[in-house]
């Protein structure tokens, strides 16, 4: 699923959404781009921390995974856009009937995955519908 | 120069089993859950441990008093079930919530009290102006093997203490603590349940080292359970802090806002602090409030705490301890076993 | 830049082909083709292969090597070169084919695909084709393939009103064109009914949904048009052989119901070949999921955006219809060995434009149009070619 530098180099995204902003045309990009799609050559990017509140744009709820996910199914895994404008894909925690298109979601910190039963613990940002009681 | 609560933070899983359900899977007599007072327990879902509690925790206490997460000097993070023998879940804490990376961090292990441990810990670096501030944790995701007395209380939850010196929520008066050797409940290494001595874990445990600790610390304090508007004794189940609280002279009214065992378990070394934290949710500036936590091996932290204006301004900031109670999913044994790696696959 | 034609094509059946290794299936679809185009190895200066993931389905990459050895034309030392975009690794060959032989550089070339992913369980395979994707940030959250595709039929269902049994009309329709078709996987016709009572796999797709999972593999020779009656009574012309890129996650794409791969790889393509989608007469488009179908139709510009479920319930793409859309079976019904798919399209083009599909065959077919996709978009490879 990973290795060990290849999680550990991403923690910062992993865990707290840390993405990146371009100061010359003023877009938000997470994941992380070194390169402005954009600016390209002019692009001024700086590391921007996420808030990790945003909203479904599509969904599905996974019956059939790989190895890995397999004791977790059924699972939602949707696209979600965030506050700030970009998009990325995430597990919503939810039951499948619940989730929806236009549904507002907000950053949680689970795990993501294990490197079996002896290797690392792979946290990260999941989410879950905003507006609960909590 | 006083130190104490500068924020704090509660977390608990969505997940609860009930006492019947499992007194129904193991034949157990139907009132169980009455002998105990404990109705029902939390459970974690299939992605979270003590980790992603500690985290959830943490974020709430640095949320409600808006830390700057770059002031957090220490991080302690006591649990009896760290995801890791060896890696610390108090590292993981600290990249999660945003800490740079000037700061000690540790895993503390003593059963039930590591978390208070964590706030002593804490507190001697505040106390000496060693640090700014200290994040004192207190997480589990504990374990009772299948059909055993404890199968009905080990619950999974957590809380996180911000301590200083500035902008108190509540000051630490003082503490006293008791410990000795009593083997009453133990893990050994690579085993998956704990093991216990029974009806040896109350008289000679809880008891003699809760009665000690708090007894110490009033003497030690100058004071009298009725200098206290509230009392919080660790809650290994609903009866011990009942009859404690009795024994050194507590009203029930004392113990009720912190008394949350019987909604969702022993959450192990969230236990008392998440009754300390469901208490400063409730408590009103200049108010008092007795904590005194058990960890068994065994030892006891007795807490005097003076409630200030601040928690006034901070309290309504994150989610408090009650509102975990709201909008839980029970799960059937079957469920629940899967939840708690109980099927071996 | 000198015009290039197909001048011998040939498919081994596709299927779970237990006693055959990756090996054996490179030897038997390049015979296949040698003997259609009637070369001699000695007149093959170059071979370019179309293959995903032989070290994650075999364990064996090297792939260009290893299928010139195999071809017996180790010891001509012919340049053999494997290449690579997921499943449009087989377009990508026959395009790098045709680059080569219409810059001169080359004369004889063969374009293969192959893929051999039946020696792994489903899990491993699954997870193979998740590398298509992007594995930091969709598959380590949980992404599979069928689940973006299911995001994009989703929100397609949700923008457009397409229906659940639109997409099972596509299934429908593709078995019915793989009866007809000898090397198909599946020759059984299937209901709708059946494809919405088949298990949930990523909600809305269920397993009638998806391609299979499939060994095969495909071969077509290329050669200078100008030279090409030399070795074949039907060749035919490659008129456009275009290829265009996008993100590799989905979340990232402009929109996420269309493949702006496809539109700009097929507006390059009628560029290329001075047509129009309406001068098109048959088309074999990457149906790895029904919704693809459905989105490849709107996107190649053989219908308006967000009209393809409609257009296939209305018998649009069937055979006899205004534009038959794989007659094949497609990736759904004659089977998806990921490498050999973007070949295999060019050889049932090759059929149909030679009037030889049979039962399948289009009446007066001229002008066919092959589309394969890389991942979910990442990549798309399109050629147009006429008889």
């Amino acid at each position: 699923m990973s290795t060990v530098p290849r999680f550990w180099r991403h923690i910062p995204q992993r865990y707290n959404l840390v993405g990146t902003h371009c100061k010359n045309c003023d877009e938000y990009y997470f994941p992380p781009r070194t390169i402005c799609p954009t600016c390209r050559r002019a692009a001024r990017m700086e590391d921007h921390k996420f808030r990790g509140e945003g909203e479904v744009v599509t969904f599905t709820t996974i019956y059939n995974a790989t190895d890995d996910f397999k004791r977790q199914t059924p699972y939602n895994l949707a696209i979600i856009e965030l506050s700030e404008g970009p998009r990325l894909t995430g597990q919503v925690i939810c039951s499948p009937s619940e989730i929806e298109i236009g549904m507002r979601v907000r950053p949680v910190f689970r795990i993501l995955g294990k490197d079996g039963d002896r290797g690392i613990i792979y946290y990260g940002t999941k989410f879950v519908p905003a507006g609960g009681p909590i | 120069m006083p130190a104490g609560i500068v924020s704090y933070g509660a977390y608990i899983p969505r997940y609860r089993i009930r006492a019947e359900e499992i007194a129904r899977v193991w034949g157990e007599r139907e009132d169980m859950a009455r002998s105990l007072n404990v109705f029902q327990k939390s459970v974690p879902d299939l992605d979270e441990d003590a980790v992603t509690i500690a985290v959830e925790a943490s974020r709430n206490a640095v949320k409600r008093a808006s830390v700057d997460p770059a002031r957090i000097g220490a991080i302690y993070a006591g649990s009896e079930s760290h995801p890791y023998a060896v890696k610390p879940t108090a590292t993981i804490v600290g990249e999660a919530i945003g800490v740079d990376h000037q700061l000690t961090a540790a895993d503390f292990e003593f059963a039930c009290k590591a978390g208070t441990a964590a706030v002593q810990a804490c507190l001697g670096l505040v106390s000496a102006n060693l640090i700014d501030l200290g994040l004192a944790i207190g997480t589990d995701t504990s374990q009772g093997a299948p059909g055993d007395a404890l199968e009905y209380t080990a619950a999974a939850g957590g809380a996180a203490f911000i301590i200083g010196r500035e902008d108190l929520a509540a000051e630490i008066e003082g503490f006293y603590s008791f410990t000795t050797d009593t083997p009453d409940f133990w893990r050994r290494e690579g085993m998956a349940y704990p093991e216990h001595g029974g009806r040896f874990t109350g008289e000679p445990g809880y008891f003699k080292h809760v009665t000690s600790a708090t007894l110490g610390l009033l003497a030690k304090m100058k004071t009298g359970p009725e200098d206290y508007d509230y009392a919080v004794f660790h809650q290994p189940n609903g009866k011990f802090p009942e009859r404690v609280a009795k024994r050194l002279g507590f009203s029930r009214d004392q113990i009720e806002p912190g008394l949350v065992v019987p909604w969702i378990g022993n959450t192990y070394s969230g236990s008392s602090l998440i009754g300390l934290a469901a208490t400063l949710d409730v408590a009103s500036p200049g108010e008092r409030i007795l904590l005194a936590s058990f960890g068994s091996g065994a030892g006891s932290d007795a807490f005097s705490i003076r409630v200030r204006d601040a928690i006034d301004e901070i309290r309504d900031r994150a989610p408090k301890v009650r509102d975990y109670f709201e909008d839980v999913v029970y799960l059937d044994y079957a469920v629940y076993a899967k939840h708690k790696g109980k099927l071996r696959l | 830049m000198r015009s290039v034609s197909i001048i011998g094509a040939g498919c081994t059946k596709f299927g779970e082909r237990w006693d055959d290794s990756l090996r054996d299936l490179v030897v038997e679809t390049g015979i296949m083709a040698l003997e259609d185009a009637s070369v001699s190895g000695e007149e093959i200066d170059g071979l370019y292969v179309g293959n995903m993931s032989g070290g994650r389905f075999v364990e064996q990459e090297h792939i260009g090597a290893l299928i010139s050895d195999c071809a017996g034309l180790s010891r001509l030392h012919v340049p053999s070169t494997r290449v690579e975009a997921a499943c449009a690794s087989g377009g990508l060959a026959l395009r790098q084919g045709v680059l080569a032989v219409a810059s001169g550089y080359s004369d004889v070339v063969i374009a293969a695909g192959v893929e051999k992913m039946t020696d792994v369980t489903g899990g491993v395979a699954a997870d193979a084709l998740a590398a298509a994707a992007d594995r930091e940030w969709e598959c380590f959250f949980g992404a599979t393939f069928p689940a973006l595709y299911a995001m994009i039929a989703r929100l397609h269902m949700h923008r457009y009103g397409t229906t659940r049994e639109e997409l099972a009309e596509v299934a429908v329709k593709n078995h019915h064109n793989g009866c007809s078709n000898p090397i198909s996987q599946y020759q059984v016709e299937i209901t709708i009914d059946e494809v919405l009572r088949s298990p949930l796999v990523a909600d809305p797709l269920r397993v009638l949904d998806c391609s299979p999972i499939t060994d095969g593999a495909a071969a077509v020779v290329l050669a200078p048009t100008e030279e090409a009656k030399k070795y074949s009574d039907g060749p035919v012309r490659i008129l456009a052989a275009a290829q265009a890129s996008d993100t590799l996650a989905l979340h990232d794409r402009r929109d996420i119901t269309t493949l702006d791969a496809s539109v700009f790889a097929a507006r390059k393509a009628f560029s290329q070949a001075g047509l129009a989608p309406g001068d098109v007469d048959l088309a074999e488009v990457h149906d790895a999921f029904t919704i693809g179908e459905i989105v490849a139709i709107e996107d190649l510009g053989f219908v308006e955006k967000g009209k393809g479920g409609r257009a296939v319930s209305d018998g649009l793409t069937s055979i006899g219809g205004e534009i038959p859309v794989n007659t094949s079976g497609g990736l759904k019904a004659c089977g998806h060995p990921v490498g050999a798919t973007g070949i295999k399209q060019a050889y049932e083009m090759v059929l149909q434009l030679r009037g030889e599909a049979g039962k399948r065959q289009v009446e007066g077919a001229q002008v066919g149009l092959t589309h394969n996709v890389g991942g979910c978009g990442g990549t798309a490879i399109v050629h147009i070619m006429s008889r």
